[in-house]
């Protein structure tokens, strides 16, 4: 060890590990697999996702999985939640659409629209 | 990088791998590998979280799901419901009778609320044997921070204003202890952590030894850089097995990032650590019998001067402090000593880690700002005296201190006000009694233990604790004189003034302080033959209250010396000159018949 930096290098290396421990408010994705979301590809939507995040090299975004929200018709489906602002449900994802909602939404922070749970439809 | 979706955390402490934790994490890994998600999931192992009560201790991250007394075969249904599913299994969360709703959240529950973690920061965090987490944590920063930008002397001063004291009992401010090494010259100093630890019932640090290892190598670098040393030894019982091997890891791994050895990021500074194993002597703990017994001699104090800090370890110059001391160190270089010196009181800054056993609901390993009371301790951390019992006593110090009665039970500790109520800091062990504990026995207790412990060297110490054990027995025997606490108290004064060392002059504390709390204890022993707690054997007697034996013959025939003889549906009777007190006829009787007098 020579140098601050080289210690500094192993800190960032390593802090997406340490940090998904201990960090709060930290943006979630949430991928709803109860038996319906399961049967109707979760799993593979959250391969996807731990993909995307790993290609991307992200840190500070938690990815947990809960049970099925009661719309078994719209699964897969998972909800995404930014600290401070209103959750976001997105329905019928396909583990293409996962991956873009991870670029667009929390990297660009722009929701996708049309992909979003709209009880006025 | 790799990016785990879910952090599954698991003790690996004394504590929970006495209790299966290793069989567990074993299984986790295989129904994580089953299902074909340990590419998603990580498995760590953690040092000790504190909560030993309630081990094995398992906490699921992000969410921060608490489980405790997790069994192995509970690994299926935490990996099938909790990370596929995302169903957190409710029949091993953390639940508190006190608490209505479920408590889920580790910071939620009453046992972590009250604590402030500073020594015990990164145990039950990160995994104690992968250098690269302890970096993450800001780890070695500190130290780099000391070589590349500060003097020895800048160093020195922090810890000095930081307010910092030893750890270990004594409470001497570290920054002082440092400031006498550093002058002296020298062609070769020493920096020595004391890990001796065996005060009974305290395992502060092991836990630290064991959790968070690196912390202590890198304080040590930091002392050795601040004094001039090149060389550290870490003495450590060798009856600490997790701990030897974990920093057996953390200096392999430390020697290979360049963190301990030759030109310590490029500064031109040297320094590495070695570990010495010791066997287990009570007195070694003491420093100059710690550093005979790193030199491989017989673990005998000496007397000083000559303070360490002139001549130490094969007469060089050494530091000797303790591990939760060294702990704290590099947190105070990197967070600065105002933030240290902002915790605590006025003359005791920062935390205190105490080890809570005995009489107590939640017995674990606590870390508490100074100035904390005991009745927090006790009642919101400790959760309370089992089985609604009234609480008695305290013992701080292990067998050197003394106890705390409920008059005690409001101030603040620290060192000065444990010191000014007759007892001690001591390296943290917090031993609770209830109303069932006799104080003359647990007196008794701890002197046996400092008379066993006594390594013989000086008289005082030898015969003097063994003339005091003599009298104890006497008294809890039932064959107490009047003058039995007068002699006591006089042979605990004259042991206290002319012993060699620390071990001698504290050991008369536990009676001294029982004495002077207690006094009605002692004499009920001698005047009435009584043990009012119910404990001391030979001034008891069990009787038959013939109002509520039905005559049933339960005891009479579990009597191992048949001592007790009647007719069937007549009440019956102890015959006291064949019972041997052993209590089984109580244990058996349905009806509450037999009484202890």
């Amino acid at each position: 060890m020579k140098s601050i930096e080289e210690l500094r290098a192993i800190k960032e290396r390593n802090k997406g590990d340490v940090v998904s421990r201990n960090e709060k408010g930290v943006p979630t994705i949430n991928v709803h697999m109860g038996t319906c979301g399961i049967a109707a590809g979760a799993r593979e939507v959250l391969t996807a996702i731990m993909d995307e995040i790993k290609t991307r090299n992200l840190d500070k975004i938690h990815v947990v999985q809960s049970g099925c929200p009661g719309m078994c018709i719209n699964e897969p489906m998972l909800t995404v939640t930014i600290p401070g602002e209103k959750p976001y449900v997105y329905i019928k994802v396909t583990p293409e659409n996962a991956k873009s909602i991870v670029l667009r939404h929390l990297i660009n922070k722009q929701p996708v629209q049309e992909w979003l749970l709209n009880l006025d439809k | 990088m790799d990016f785990y979706r879910a952090h599954v955390l698991i003790c690996a402490g004394t504590g929970c791998s006495s209790m299966d934790s290793r069989l567990l994490r074993q299984n986790m890994h295989e129904e994580i590998l089953k299902r074909g998600l340990d590419k998603e999931i990580k498995v760590i192992e953690t040092g000790c979280f504190g909560f030993c009560n309630m081990g094995p201790i398992m906490v699921v991250y992000p969410e921060g799901t608490f489980y405790c007394q997790v069994q192995p075969s509970d690994a299926a249904q935490i990996v099938e419901e909790h990370l596929v599913k995302g169903r957190p299994v409710e029949r091993l969360l953390y639940q508190h009778e006190k608490e209505s709703t479920d408590t889920v959240e580790m910071e939620n529950i009453e046992f972590f609320k009250h604590q402030k973690r500073v020594a015990l920061e990164n145990c039950g965090k990160i995994n104690p044997e992968n250098i690269e987490e302890y970096i993450a944590q800001d780890g070695y920063f500190a130290l780099a921070q000391c070589v590349k930008e500060m003097k020895p002397e800048e160093v020195i001063d922090v810890i000095k204003k930081s307010g910092l004291r030893g750890r270990g009992g004594a409470g001497f401010p570290t920054g002082m202890k440092w400031s006498f090494a550093a002058p002296v010259q020298a062609d070769q100093k020493y920096v020595v952590c004391n890990a001796d630890e065996g005060d009974p019932g305290a395992f502060m640090d092991r836990s630290v030894l064991e959790g968070d290892p690196h912390s202590v190598l890198e304080a040590m670098a930091i002392a050795g850089y601040a004094i001039g040393a090149s060389q550290g030894y870490i003495y450590v019982r060798a009856e600490y097995p997790i701990a030897v091997e974990r920093l057996k890891i953390a200096i392999k791994q430390a020697r290979e990032y360049g963190l301990l050895g030759k030109n310590i990021f490029d500064s031109g500074f040297n320094f590495d650590v070695d570990i010495r194993l010791g066997a287990g002597a009570f007195v070694c703990g003491e420093e100059t019998a710690l550093l005979a017994s790193t030199e491989g001699r017989r673990g005998e104090p000496r007397p000083r001067p000559p303070f360490p800090a002139v001549s130490g370890l094969f007469g060089k110059p050494t530091v000797i402090n303790n591990v939760e001391t060294l702990a704290n160190i590099p947190k105070i270089i990197r967070n600065g000593w105002e933030w240290f010196a902002a915790m605590g009181t006025e003359k005791s800054k920062g935390t205190k880690v105490f080890a809570l056993a005995g009489k107590i609901n939640n017995i674990g390993l606590i870390e508490i700002p100074m100035g904390t009371s005991l009745r927090t301790i006790i009642y919101d951390i400790g959760g309370g005296i089992p089985k609604g019992k009234k609480f008695k006593a305290a013992q701080t110090g292990g067998p050197s201190g003394g106890c705390l009665t409920e008059a005690h039970l409001d101030i603040p500790i620290d060192y000065e006000n444990l010191t000014a109520a007759g007892s001690m800091m001591g390296s943290g062990g917090l031993i609770v009694m209830d109303e069932d504990t006799c104080m003359v026995d647990i007196a008794r207790f701890f002197l046996e233990f400092t008379q066993e412990e006594s390594c013989g060297k000086c008289p005082p110490c030898r015969i003097g604790t063994k003339r005091m054990l003599e009298i104890l027995d006497k008294i809890t025997s039932g064959n107490g004189t009047p003058e039995d606490l007068t002699n006591l108290q006089t042979l605990a004064e004259t042991i206290k003034d002319a012993s060699l060392c620390a071990l001698g002059q504290t050991a008369p504390n536990p009676v001294l302080s029982t004495i002077k709390h207690f006094r009605h204890e002692y004499e009920a022993h001698i005047y009435d033959k009584k043990c009012p707690a119910g404990v001391c054997q030979a001034l008891l007697s069990y009787k038959i209250d013939a109002r509520k034996c039905k005559g049933c013959s339960l005891c009479a025939r579990n009597c191992p010396t048949e001592a007790i003889s009647g007719k069937i549906k007549e009440p019956y009777v102890i015959d006291q000159a064949k019972c041997i007190k052993c209590g089984e006829c109580m244990n058996r009787c349905k009806f509450g018949a037999v009484i202890k007098e």
